[in-house]
């Protein structure tokens, strides 16, 4: 009897919810994998200046789309720059392309759909059918029309992307909106004399949180392939300046008789891209109790 | 459910015609005077003054979008200014070739997704759990330009087992016609493999540690029967779903791979259309498409409510 | 038992010989071309791809040989009139178009005053100072003058002088393209666009002996990778701009043979030197020394090793020099980079700084990333910008660019070349050039008809536009084409059209 209720051992202290959930993501290897990935780029991307062997600029005539060896690693370019540095320059118009547009959509997207979820009424009609107009046409088209409309570049293409995902966290938003707005809490809150505005940034916002945090990361490998394709066009990063996505569009003609230009900046994409994957897949499991 | 769908059906109008409002202006203001691209390297000044007049570029853009919802109200969709050719013309032409793809990919992205789907939600944080996920991810993680061409270097290059590019109608040959499909489909149909498996695992692993599930499992049945049975089959709801939703998502991947594989589908008609300022082309079609993914959603919502029981209020 | 058998080998015999026969006398050539034609109306016609398709379906009045000479093909032979301010032409008797209609210089009249007057015509700066054309008889035509005009034959061999029926220009109107009538030795038969063009021989073509196939297809295939993998597969018989990379790839195979020729374009640096305010505002603009120093700074043979593999030739004329027409009293200058640093001292500029606009064109912006490098060694400050090919023309159209990447396709007359780009205010002078004394050598060089004088007053134009540099003419590509060795017979002119008589298949 007595050993059933062992009052002088501790109770475990309750772990808070965010805590319970990195336990859990922590447990999915995949996750662990891909969170790895990213870092090992983010590391490569701020410190390419300490990393890279080589001027990515630095052009040499003699040197044109010669095979990795001694002097390059990772061979050179059809204007005989060193693949290798490139790729590690390159790390950061890729990684930056991937998070200032989800950075972007989010900045956008979330008060709009916060404002529409909550507000209702003629407002959330509004939104909901521009987010509807939106998501009706093909993500890149829009992107494409973005891109020409402001020029190509990095950052037009960041602009163009991020505006053109923007609808997808609106609606994200506000479907979360919805769906805690009817919560006894809120409720509560609100016959308690609450704002509106203290309601919806300390109850309903936090609610909010999880599945964007998924949805952002998921974003991000989508917004990377998608500076790659905008690269194919010759929309995008714009040489002499490196990204793997327009190194990719460049090497695609040189793919029979130097494979390497295509090989590492292919390479990098298919990682850094299959990480955030992953790691926002883990991130889903970890943040819904369902999955767990 | 009749209310529903007259409030559904009511939503459909201002959502298309902000669509087009918003394809017009996007076309209207991308740089540069439309009349010089379409006028061509030889940039006659009485060539450019004709196209002006006959595209009222001088007028502003409100009136300009009058004139041409004008004609769509009355199907016609102007003409391509480049190969003078009706853009409804275009369109019918080109509509067998990309539904035909948009098919074969979402083949093989069910098959794809939803056995990765079942694989990984059975035998979930196993090595199988991983291994599945990684195949059905690898497709959305490549940029699908880049796999087109390593797969035409790979089978039609080096292999000779298919075409590396072109399309033959099915009702022409129907084996040359599959076989110049089916690596863009597989290209396509990749990357929505993932969303596929996404959606299938998490459904599956609901419907897993569902009580009904355990008692299948307590009534002593092969686990098989269990999973294919009685979890898939209510699993499969949303997913079924999903199929039209995904139709935009396969337009997007669409564009590039059809440039890539030369395939006379919808994405390769909007790409060229927009640098070569052929705007009219852009804005029919993605007007088409967009209307066309509206409608499918649509369908994808009755087709929900009508399937699963619980939403029937 | 055995008569069964006999029975059915004989039947499977006789399937297989009616199935293989019409196989065996069916040839079609399938050429992979760049990109998509536009309008097939030669009247509206606007692109170098275009050309490739009419060089089957429509014939001209006459052509030009390898060595760029005009020959004959609707007309038979040709005079100029006593004042050259008039041309008279034989037509050749017998040849239809593909409805049937005769070819006769009405036809021919119609024709002419149809790409003069019809809306949206891309023909009229071509023959503007064609005043009229008179039937003669039959089959002869006078086009008169409003001043001799010595490019008129080479304008004559090509769009402008296609002939198309009469009949049914009359009846199709604008919509002719979709279905054009002409009277080349295939006609048309299915279009779908972005996909296929398709022609199938006009048994009646009047030089029908040099005709050795019954269907052309052309299919756009834009990325040159895939174009090729077409090739090699052997979906394809001929492409056209094959990859200068691929080239060295392609020496060793034995089942495809290649063709180069030196086009009759240029590549080259359009410099704003009078076209807008930013002409004065930039220092590559306001100073010819800085141009000069500039081009000093240029290895032209370098830049053509590396931006385009080897495949070109250097140049620093409107015209290459291997053409008839080249200004042998202006050789290309030598890379100097100390002359170079002299001339900018000299013009007080040490570190100019000046932005190149570059369309997002593969070659465009390889030839600009490699002078960049070179220009930053004699000191220059080059920032590429970077824009989608609609918007680089435009911006030049409005002089919004100080020096610009800009490539022509070239005409086979050189006055094709230069008059558009360097007589005042005219539609190309994107440099915004006016040269009072330029503007006349040039106008007398398109009335002078005598080659011999005419070339003397293109080196008189040569000493001043190559000293006051609008356009650094840069090199000049190989036209590259690769097809399937079972062809014989292929004519490499340097316009880069694929003529189709006497091109044989197996």
């Amino acid at each position: 009897m007595a050993a059933a209720l062992d009052l002088a051992t501790p109770l475990p202290r309750e772990l808070s919810p965010a805590r319970r959930a990195l336990r859990r993501l922590a447990r999915r290897k995949g996750a662990m994998v891909g969170l790895a990935i990213v870092v090992f780029f983010v590391v490569m991307a701020i410190f390419a200046g300490w990393i890279a062997p080589q001027d990515p600029l630095a052009t040499s005539w003699s040197a044109v789309r010669k095979a990795p060896g001694a002097a390059h690693w990772f061979g050179t370019d059809e204007i005989g720059r060193d693949v290798l540095s490139r790729v590690v320059w390159g790390a950061r118009a890729s990684l930056l392309a991937g998070v200032v547009s989800v950075c972007i959509s989010l900045a956008v997207g979330v008060p709009i759909g916060l404002a529409a979820g909550y507000v209702g009424g003629w407002v959330d009609m509004l939104v909901s059918r521009l987010a509807d107009a939106m998501l009706a046409c093909p993500f890149l088209i829009l992107a494409i029309a973005l891109a020409a409309f402001l020029g190509p570049s990095l950052t037009n293409a960041m602009i163009a992307i991020g505006v053109a995902a923007t609808p997808v966290f609106v609606r994200l938003t506000r479907a979360q909106v919805l769906a805690v707005k009817v919560e006894d809490y809120v409720e509560a809150a609100r016959a308690v004399g609450n704002s509106h505005l203290r309601i919806a940034l300390r109850h309903v916002f936090p609610n909010v949180v999880p599945p964007l945090i998924v949805q952002a990361t998921l974003a991000i490998a989508a917004a990377v392939i998608a500076e790659a394709s905008l690269s194919f066009l010759g929309l995008g990063q714009q040489p002499p300046a490196p990204s793997w996505g327009s190194m990719l569009n460049t090497a695609k003609n040189y793919v029979e008789n130097a494979p390497w230009m295509a090989i590492w900046p292919g390479l990098s994409i298919f990682l850094l891209v299959l990480s955030f994957n992953l790691l926002g897949d883990g991130l889903r499991d970890a943040l819904d109790p369902r999955h767990g | 459910m009749l209310q529903f769908l007259v409030k559904r059906l009511a939503a459909i109008v201002p959502t298309v015609f902000l669509v087009s409002v918003l394809i017009f202006t996007l076309q209207q203001l991308l740089p540069g005077d439309p009349a010089v691209a379409m006028a061509g390297e030889d940039r006659d000044p009485n060539v450019i003054a004709y196209l002006r007049a006959k595209f009222h570029l001088d007028e502003p853009i409100p009136v300009r979008y009058l004139y041409w919802a004008k004609g769509v109200l009355h199907g016609d969709l102007g003409d391509s200014v480049r190969i003078q050719e009706p853009v409804t013309q275009l369109i019918l032409e080109k509509l067998p070739v990309t539904i035909e793809l948009a098919a074969l990919a979402m083949t093989i992205a069910l098959v794809i997704g939803i056995s990765a789907g079942i694989v990984s939600a059975v035998f979930k944080d196993t090595v199988w759990d991983y291994g599945a996920n990684v195949f059905a991810l690898w497709g959305l993680s490549t940029p699908n330009f880049w796999l087109g061409i390593l797969m035409i270097l790979l089978f039609s290059v080096r292999l000779g087992w298919l075409p590396a590019s072109g399309y033959v109608s099915p009702f022409e040959d129907l084996r040359a016609n599959l076989a110049s499909m089916i690596m863009p489909a597989f290209v396509l149909g990749n990357a929505i493999a993932a969303v596929l498996m996404r959606h299938t695992r998490s459904a599956m692993l609901q419907v897993l540690s569902a009580d009904y599930v355990r008692t299948a499992r307590a009534k002593g049945l092969d686990e098989r029967v269990v999973v294919l049975r009685h979890a898939l089959r209510n699993a499969l709801v949303p997913i079924v779903t999903l199929g039209a939703l995904e139709f935009g998502t396969l337009l997007s991947g669409a564009v590039l791979t059809e440039q890539v594989f030369s395939i006379p589908g919808f994405g390769k008609l909007i790409v060229d259309a927009v640098f070569n300022r052929d705007y009219l082309v852009v804005q029919g079609v993605v007007l088409f498409t967009a209307s066309a993914y509206i409608l499918l959603n649509l369908l994808a919502d009755v087709a929900y409510v009508l399937i699963n029981p619980r939403m029937r209020t | 038992m055995t008569t069964f058998f006999r029975s059915g080998r004989i039947a499977a015999f006789v399937l297989a010989a009616l199935v293989c026969a019409p196989a065996a006398f069916a040839q079609t050539l399938r050429v992979g071309l760049a990109e998509d034609p536009d309008v097939l109306d030669p009247t509206l016609a606007r692109t170098f791809v275009g050309r490739i398709v009419f060089a089957g379906l429509c014939d001209k009045l006459v052509d030009v040989d390898e060595k760029l000479t005009i020959v004959p093909q609707l007309a038979t032979s040709w005079q100029w009139g006593p004042d050259q301010k008039s041309l008279t032409m034989k037509i050749r008797q017998g040849v239809t178009f593909h409805d049937g209609e005769k070819l006769d210089a009405a036809a021919v009249k119609f024709n002419i005053e149809r790409h003069k007057t019809m809306q949206g015509s891309n023909r009229r700066g071509e023959l503007a100072p064609v005043t009229s054309v008179d039937v003669v008889d039959p089959y002869t035509v006078r086009f008169n003058l409003s001043a001799p005009f010595a490019p008129l034959l080479a304008q004559l061999a090509d769009r402008a002088g296609m002939m198309v029926s009469p009949k049914a220009a009359k009846a199709e109107g604008e919509k002719f393209g979709a279905h054009p009538v002409c009277s080349g030795p295939f006609k048309f038969a299915e279009r779908v666009a972005q996909d296929r063009i398709v022609l199938e021989r006009f048994p009646n073509y009047w030089n029908k002996g040099a005709i050795h196939f019954d269907k052309v297809i052309y299919q756009p295939i834009i990325d040159p990778t895939v174009r090729l993998a077409n090739l090699k597969s052997g979906q394809l018989d001929f492409i056209e701009r094959v990859a200068p990379s691929d080239m060295k790839a392609l020496k060793g195979d034995a089942k495809i043979k290649v063709a180069r020729m030196v086009e009759i374009g240029y590549q080259g640096i359009t410099i704003n030197v009078g076209k807008s305010d930013l002409a004065q505002k930039n220092p590559l603009g306001k100073d010819a020394r800085v141009r000069e120093a500039f081009e000093l700074s240029l290895d032209r043979q370098a830049i053509v090793d590396v931006a385009q593999d080897g495949e070109g030739l250097p140049g620093n004329q409107w015209v290459a020099p291997t053409s008839a027409w080249y200004a042998k009293n202006m050789p290309i200058p030598k890379r100097d980079v100390a002359r170079a640093k002299a001339l900018l001292k000299e013009a007080g500029v040490t570190n100019p700084s000046f932005t190149l606009l570059t369309p997002t064109t593969a070659d465009a912006q390889r030839v600009a990333q490699v002078v960049q490098a070179m220009a930053k060694e004699a000191g220059f400050d080059v920032k590429i910008q970077s824009t989608e090919f609609a918007t680089s023309l435009d911006m030049a159209d409005k002089g919004t660019y100080e020096a610009y990447v800009l490539a022509w396709s070239g005409r086979a007359d050189p006055d094709g070349n230069l008059y558009s780009f360097d007589v005042t205010k005219q539609p190309l002078n994107y440099a915004g050039y006016s040269n009072p004394e330029v503007d006349r050598l040039i106008k007398e060089s398109r009335e002078t008809v005598d080659p011999a004088a005419r070339l003397k007053l293109f080196e008189q134009v040569a000493a001043h536009t190559l000293k006051d540099r609008p356009i650094l003419y840069l090199y000049h590509r190989h036209l590259l084409w690769a097809y399937s060795s079972k062809l014989s017979g292929l004519r490499t002119v340097p316009d880069g059209l694929v003529r189709l008589q006497d091109l044989k298949g197996r």
